[in-house]
């Protein structure tokens, strides 16, 4: 059988995962900023601006919430100005969190995918088996991306329980997640991690350390980061659900395109360390 | 350096083109202005031991990368079991390869036993079959107590022991070995020069590259002499023997060393050393029964008359001094 192998592929991942798991020094950073930004700032912020009681930060907060989309606003309308900010602050200000984090994971870890087999000289063993290039681009995307999934995935949980502690019980309803946050995490997030995910093994093949892939995977994810960050901030994505449709449309074209020059990164010359 | 030989009893095959496991014809291969291999043509026929000598940069793991279709090669061609590496046949070939690179290339983070299934899962062993051969070809290289544990903390020998493992796991038609008692004891080395005269024996293919003279001696069935990409010479250690150490050299002793002075003036011997023992370079072979009674007819009452036929460390450094004077 000389044709493309699932298995092999997802061999090459499961590999990859299991030495993530075994390398705390690698994850424990990833996992703290993982719980800092979808647990521990959020639930700090939202705990104390919707128990807010002094006059004059009321006052700042209800013009802070007088700026908002309009859309977001009727939804809020007759609660007090505390709950209202916390409210904007759950399903608005903290959306980008969704994106950055499971981004900023999965970026780490591709670029250490590649490059670290080179580093190591395991990419000799690699180099000489039967996996084919694909197979082992194949390998390396899908674990790198079940981490930024995983993270998505375990962190929109825990920040949805949190908002629903803190600000049911001010607002009355379940309000969150929402229909908004669902769209940006099913179906905005996937090919966004796909595009920085597949840069990154592009730039891997050819940076000689992990040290430069890992510089080189900032300046991939950062551009992303802020045009995401600036989507959501400027209401885009809650204005018009047709639009952030829009965006996910076009996020998983270039993905889709990225990947497949991807495909063609990665040779064997360059898991023994040479061409890069 | 270790340096260990093991004493072959397997019968020398023949070097049937036809039926050859490796055929490779005219290859070069370079790195940028870098060039690592130089016109190699190589045939590997199977159930034999091909070593390549040569120092550090001659291009030997470059060959071996050459081989399983890890390089492409620049110029001429290579088929293995009859298959381009290279090509759409490259996994077919790679697949029936076991490969112990210089550097072991062992995932650290992983115990050995991980190491070992995730080989065994890219190299498509029976899934049921797995864990039994895990067993086996640790037991072979006795890390059978130190699966459990990451291989970061393994130390050099063991290493190398699982490298080899791994490398046998699949029970592969040709064991490609850079370096491979490199860091190992001289009872591992030993262990690992038998297991490769048994995978020879077999009928199996093995290319050995060493720079250690000592542990070819006595498994190689064809010696490829390298240096700087270049094939210096090809050929058995039988075949060089005779190209490159033509005179007969034997070693003599008797009750009276100071009468096997007598010898210098024979017309026959080219050459003669006393230290202790006698050595003697004469002519040709056919020489040594007119030394022996030529001795006798002197009064020489001989103890000892050994025929000595040259290590491989003397054939190597006789073939790289003969290069070095035939170059401008």
């Amino acid at each position: 059988m000389n044709g493309f192998s699932l298995q092999r592929a997802w061999t090459i991942a499961r590999t990859d995962l299991r030495q993530l798991r075994q390398s705390r020094d690698f994850w424990l950073p990833l996992a703290i900023i993982a719980s800092l930004f979808f647990v521990i700032i959020p639930a700090f912020l939202l705990g104390v601006i919707t128990n807010v009681s002094d006059v004059k930060l009321v006052k700042q907060l209800g013009d802070l919430v007088g700026s908002l989309p309009q859309g977001l606003k009727s939804q809020v309308k007759g609660a007090t100005a505390p709950v209202q900010a916390s409210y904007a602050l759950a399903v608005y200000l903290f959306a980008p969190i969704a994106i950055i984090v499971p981004l900023t994971v999965s970026s780490a870890v591709a670029a250490n995918t590649i490059i670290g087999e080179r580093e190591r000289g395991s990419g000799e063993f690699l180099a000489h088996s039967p996996a084919s290039e694909r197979e082992i681009y194949l390998g390396k995307l899908t674990a790198s991306l079940i981490p930024g999934y995983f993270v998505a995935a375990i962190g929109f949980a825990a920040y949805s329980i949190i908002v629903k502690l803190l600000l049911r019980p001010k607002v009355g309803r379940l309000f969150f997640p929402d229909t908004n946050r669902w769209i940006l995490v099913l179906w905005v997030l996937p090919p966004f991690i796909c595009v920085a995910i597949a840069i990154i093994l592009m730039i891997s093949a050819h940076v000689s350390s992990a040290a430069a892939a890992q510089q080189a995977s900032a300046l991939v994810t950062l551009p992303i980061i802020l045009g995401v960050a600036y989507t959501v901030a400027s209401g885009s994505l809650f204005e018009a659900k047709i639009l952030a449709f829009g965006i996910g449309a076009g996020a998983w074209m270039i993905a889709l395109a990225a990947l497949w020059r991807g495909t063609r990164m990665v040779k064997r010359e360059r898991l023994l360390g040479m061409g890069g | 350096m270790t340096a260990t030989s093991v004493d072959s009893t397997r019968t020398p095959p023949t070097n049937n083109t036809t039926t050859a496991i490796v055929e490779a014809r005219g290859v070069h291969r370079s790195f940028g202005d870098t060039v690592a291999v130089a016109g190699l043509d190589l045939d590997v026929p199977p159930g034999s031991v091909t070593v390549l000598l040569g120092p550090n940069g001659a291009g030997k793991t470059t060959v071996v990368r050459l081989l399983t279709g890890a390089l492409p090669t620049d110029v001429g061609s290579i088929r293995v079991f009859g298959l381009d590496p290279t090509g759409s046949d490259g996994a077919a070939v790679r697949r029936r390869c076991g490969v112990v690179p210089a550097r072991p290339a062992l995932y650290d983070r992983l115990s050995g036993w991980d190491n070992l299934r995730y080989s065994g899962e890219l190299f498509e062993v029976e899934p049921a079959a797995l864990p039994e051969r895990i067993r086996d070809a640790a037991q072979r290289f006795d890390i059978e107590d130190a699966l459990a544990k990451q291989v970061g903390g393994y130390s050099t020998g063991m290493r190398a022991r699982l490298a080899l493992a791994r490398a046998v796991l699949h029970d592969p038609d040709l064991l490609l070995l850079d370096e491979p008692t490199a860091g190992l004891d001289p009872e591992s080395a030993k262990a690992v020069l038998g297991l490769i005269d048994e995978i020879a024996a077999q009928g199996k293919a093995v290319l050995m590259c060493t720079h250690l003279l000592l542990e070819a001696e006595g498994l190689a069935d064809q010696v490829i002499v390298l240096d700087r990409g270049r094939t210096l010479v090809c050929g058995s250690p039988d075949e060089l023997s005779e190209r490159f150490w033509p005179r007969a050299r034997v070693l003599i002793d008797a009750e009276d060393p100071g009468s096997l002075d007598r010898m210098r003036s024979l017309d026959f011997v080219r050459r003669y050393e006393r230290n202790g023992v006698a050595t003697v370079e004469l002519d040709r072979e056919e020489s040594i029964p007119d030394l022996v009674e030529a001795l006798v007819a002197n009064g020489v009452r001989l103890r000892r008359v050994e025929p000595q036929n040259p290590t491989l460390e003397q054939l190597y450094f006789a073939i790289r001094t003969g290069q070095t004077s035939n170059q401008p």
